[in-house]
């Protein structure tokens, strides 16, 4: 008998597929490539705009080609997921007292998505002005 | 003792990213990756970007979104491989996860600071 006796089930690499949970579960996690993926994106336009106006057409013909428009489309998906869960862990993952009193979950939820709206009426506006 | 300082970090870290990433990518992905390169919004001009891109705040603005957005990204992912796909080259993986984050934010700095 060994001394060390560890009793763990193997799991098997597809246990996420079993439950639609689990599979929702995976995909939120696996929304963090998509997030570097988007970082890497923006960084190649801020590369094309310091470069000039060529490179800056360059990078919307190639951002509008086939391969990357279905690589964002996915990915602007993930995104969305990301944000909608995010929102609504937020209760869970944070206690927000105002006068004493816990602030209800549903308040937490709403005031990030009217701070989403805000941030992204500001992002619209600064861009397309 | 380096593990438990930099260990709460990392999740502070984490988060912010992942607030940021909730509340900026939406609309910048929208615009910069849907509506310019298809066409259903006329994409601003270079000049109009450029100015933008110009200001310091700016500058400073979107070097730490990057940055947090890069380390929530390299944290989450880190613990999908663990969990999800069940790998065990527990140090290696940390390693790639976050090193490709401090790659990409010191990335981050050079083309921001290219352009400011």
């Amino acid at each position: 008998m060994s001394g060390n006796l560890t009793l763990r089930q193997p799991m098997s690499t597809w246990w996420w597929l079993r439950k639609r949970t689990y599979f929702v579960f995976v995909m939120r996690e696996l929304s963090s490539l998509f997030v570097a993926w988007y970082v890497l994106f923006l960084l190649l336009l801020v590369r094309a705009v310091d470069r000039g106006d060529a490179a800056y057409a360059d990078f919307l013909d190639w951002a509008g080609s086939p391969v990357i428009v279905a690589i964002n489309v996915v990915a602007f998906a993930f995104i969305v997921l990301h944000t909608v869960t995010w929102f609504s862990l937020t209760p869970q993952a944070m206690d927000l007292r105002v006068g004493g009193r816990p602030v209800p979950g549903w308040q937490i939820i709403a005031g990030q998505y009217a701070g989403l709206a805000l941030v992204s009426g500001f992002v619209w506006w600064l861009v397309t002005r | 003792m380096t593990r438990r300082r930099i260990e709460p970090l990392v999740w502070l870290t984490f988060s912010g990213g992942g607030v940021t990433a909730a509340m900026f990518l939406p609309v910048l992905a929208f615009l910069f990756a849907l509506a310019f390169p298809l066409g259903l919004i006329t994409p601003p001009s270079r000049a109009h970007l450029f100015d933008i891109l110009h200001n310091p705040l700016t500058f400073l603005v979107l070097l730490g979104m990057f940055t947090v957005m890069l380390v929530h990204a390299a944290h989450r992912f880190r613990y999908t491989l663990y969990d999800g796909l069940q790998l065990k080259w527990t140090w290696q993986i940390a390693v790639i996860c976050y090193g490709g984050a401090l790659f990409g934010a010191a990335s981050a700095f050079v083309i921001l600071g290219g352009v400011f």
